[in-house]
């Protein structure tokens, strides 16, 4: 299966397509609405798609990495990291298109 | 913050849309990286992020219940990567 990279052109293509404003519009909302799920999540709130997943920020203490080429030992600051968990519903849209692929 | 929420910041936001039309917006945006994920391709949304799919490899599991031995098949995961811009915004002193 060839794996080809979908960027934001495809997506505001889509919008297009699909609502009928103009291409310029359509790439400004699909920009407006990356804005804000990242604004929500930069204060700290979780964003629920339904039917699609959810984005939550989780907090994570400080830590002792090591760099891995010099074996020397570096605190790992405490930080919040993104993390994101597919729905129930997106997961089994993404094993039936593959079980699809491998028996036809 | 839900996708109705999502949906009535952008309505509010865009007043001469309809609320309609902005639905199918954010509707069309998550059903379109739905509909490239199901097709094994990658999402790539430079400052936000990028989706893509991973593959679990086939493996013997347990049922917790019985204890009882069951094969589990090989599955697709969807996986979501943040992007630089993101992460550190997530990481900015407010």
């Amino acid at each position: 299966m060839a794996a080809n990279t979908i960027t934001r052109a495809q997506l505001s293509e889509a919008v297009y397509q699909e609502v009928g404003l103009s291409r310029n519009e359509s790439a400004d909302l699909l920009e407006l609405v990356l804005n804000e799920i990242s604004d929500a999540l930069a204060r700290g709130e979780s964003v629920k798609i339904s039917s699609f997943g959810s984005f939550a920020v989780r907090s994570k203490g400080q830590r002792i990495g090591r760099n891995p080429k010099t074996g020397e030992e570096v605190p790992i600051l405490p930080r919040r990291v993104l993390v994101f968990r597919p729905s129930q519903l997106l997961r089994s849209r993404i094993n039936n298109g593959h079980a699809d692929s491998v028996e036809p | 913050m839900t996708k109705s929420e999502l949906i009535a910041r952008l309505a509010e936001l865009n007043p001469h849309l309809y609320q309609r039309d902005v639905e199918r917006i954010v509707t069309t945006i998550f059903d379109e990286i739905a509909a490239a994920l199901a097709r094994g391709d990658r999402v790539e949304l430079r400052g936000f992020g990028a989706f893509s799919v991973k593959t679990r490899d086939a493996r013997q599991g347990r049922n917790p219940r019985t204890g009882e031995s069951v094969d589990v098949s090989e599955k697709a995961v969807p996986f979501f990567k943040t992007g630089k811009q993101l992460r550190e915004r997530l990481n900015t002193v407010r």
